[in-house]
């Protein structure tokens, strides 16, 4: 071996079943660009379908996107179904068209960062960069 | 996840511990080398390894998700290995293999991992073998293994599979394609992606005509439509004799050597690859006069 390497692996999908994917692909473009592996599963998927990915990925942290109103129900869905498939320890990122008042209540269930239309690119990159680090050994 | 529980977790066969494993073992962690003598070396080598290779676009994901579905019909514990590519610039990477087969996500019998090229040009990873390893270790056989969407000489998954299949589908360009030398040539089985389409009667008749040229076992070509999973039973029933002619005839063992002889050797030039490039930097050598002649008297006074 020629020495360690941190690759930041992350994974972006769309749980639910809104087919906007116009976001979910800008992100994962971005992170693309910024040196991330981003492991894309596309449009409709279930929470346990995003847990058990990003399981058998071990990726460091999960972005989900949802414009379609079902946030509320769907983003502690997946923090939920990652902690019963036995990895609490992966953070859960999420954006999309979310009321401000919206936002305490998703971070009180779990979800560590809320991103909204008007959030810069910058912002997202760094707060996914932030959650990978600071995601304990599991 | 101490090394013991990964180690214990590996023996159940844990999604979790085979998720780490590879990302210890592709990141070049310390405990990498005790995760990979602790594999189960029979299940190893009787495992069957697949390759899926062909350009990008052919077909060869959702074909993979064909195969997977079939096979779980026959109760098979499969390991999937995607290769897509990282960026030459960021050093990113879209892993997007996985879009075509998560109808198997929740199926703890179907491991995916996909994997970025970082930085290597055969059509693979460099720990794709390693990947193979903890996969056919925790039970899955067979192992697929998709590369990159290839041109014509990647070939590094000649190497790594037992079989390797190659994925063409129709419009592609003509008949001079499908003569030119490379890939072509070596692989096990050809299949025609697509085969509803437009022009895909007159590519698997380039293709028969090419590869019966000059063999006595011309290399046979079979048609699907990945997408309403036609034609895969018959492609899998092609890919069972040939593994078991491959068996039966010692093919399988001599490409073993050949895959396993030549993949130790890699690793040599890889561990040697920081050393002598600190020692041709250390030199300062003139740009004029010839590269090769220069590597040769670094060799030699090492």
């Amino acid at each position: 071996m020629t020495g360690i390497i941190h690759k930041k692996r992350v994974l972006v999908g769309k749980p639910g079943l809104d087919g906007h994917d116009r976001g979910a692909k800008f992100i994962a473009q971005a992170l693309r660009d910024a040196g991330f592996e981003v492991v894309y599963t596309g449009i409709r998927r279930s929470p346990e379908e995003i847990a058990a990915a990003a399981i058998q990925e071990d990726v460091d942290a999960v972005g989900l996107s949802s414009l379609s109103g079902a946030h509320m129900r769907l983003f502690p869905a997946v923090v939920k179904a990652l902690g019963k498939a036995g990895a609490p320890e992966i953070p859960v990122l999420g954006g999309g068209v979310i009321p401000d008042e919206d936002i305490t209540a998703l971070k009180a269930a779990g979800i560590v960062e809320i991103f909204t239309p008007g959030t810069p690119v910058e912002k997202i990159i760094s707060a996914f960069q932030d959650a990978c680090e600071k995601k304990p050994a599991g | 996840m101490t090394i013991d529980r990964l180690l214990e977790g590996l023996r159940q066969r844990d999604p979790r511990a085979i998720g780490r494993a590879i990302s210890l073992v592709e990141n070049g962690a310390e405990s990498a080398e005790v995760i990979l003598s602790s594999l189960d070396e029979d299940l190893i080598s009787e495992a069957m390894v697949l390759g899926i290779t062909g350009p990008p676009g052919a077909g060869k994901s959702t074909l993979t998700n064909g195969i997977i579905s079939q096979l779980r019909r026959d109760q098979k514990r499969i390991g999937i290995i995607a290769v897509d590519p990282s960026s030459p610039i960021s050093g990113g990477a879209i892993l997007g293999d996985r879009i075509r087969m998560m109808q198997h996500a929740t199926d703890p019998d179907v491991v995916v991992r996909s994997m970025a090229t970082r930085g290597r040009l055969g059509g693979l990873c460099a720990t794709a073998g390693a990947a193979v390893r903890i996969m056919a270790s925790c039970g899955c056989s067979p192992i697929i293994i998709e590369t990159v969407g290839v041109g014509q000489s990647e070939m590094d998954i000649i190497r790594l599979a037992d079989i390797t299949i190659l994925v063409l589908a129709p419009g592609l360009g003509d008949d001079i394609q499908a003569m030119k030398a490379g890939l072509l040539e070596v692989v096990d089985l050809l299949v025609v992606n697509k085969a509803d389409c437009k022009g895909a009667d007159i590519l698997a008749m380039d293709l028969e005509a090419v590869t019966r040229k000059g063999s006595s076992t011309p290399t046979q070509v079979s048609m699907t439509v990945a997408t309403e999973s036609k034609g895969i039973i018959e492609l899998l029933g092609r890919i069972d004799r040939v593994d078991s002619e491959h068996r039966d005839s010692g093919e399988r063992q001599k490409r073993r050597r050949g895959a396993h002889d030549q993949e130790v050797l890699e690793w040599c030039l890889e561990i040697l690859r920081p050393r002598l490039l600190a020692e041709i930097t250390k030199r300062k050598l003139p740009l004029l006069g010839d590269p090769r002649l220069k590597a040769k008297n670094i060799l030699a006074e090492q």
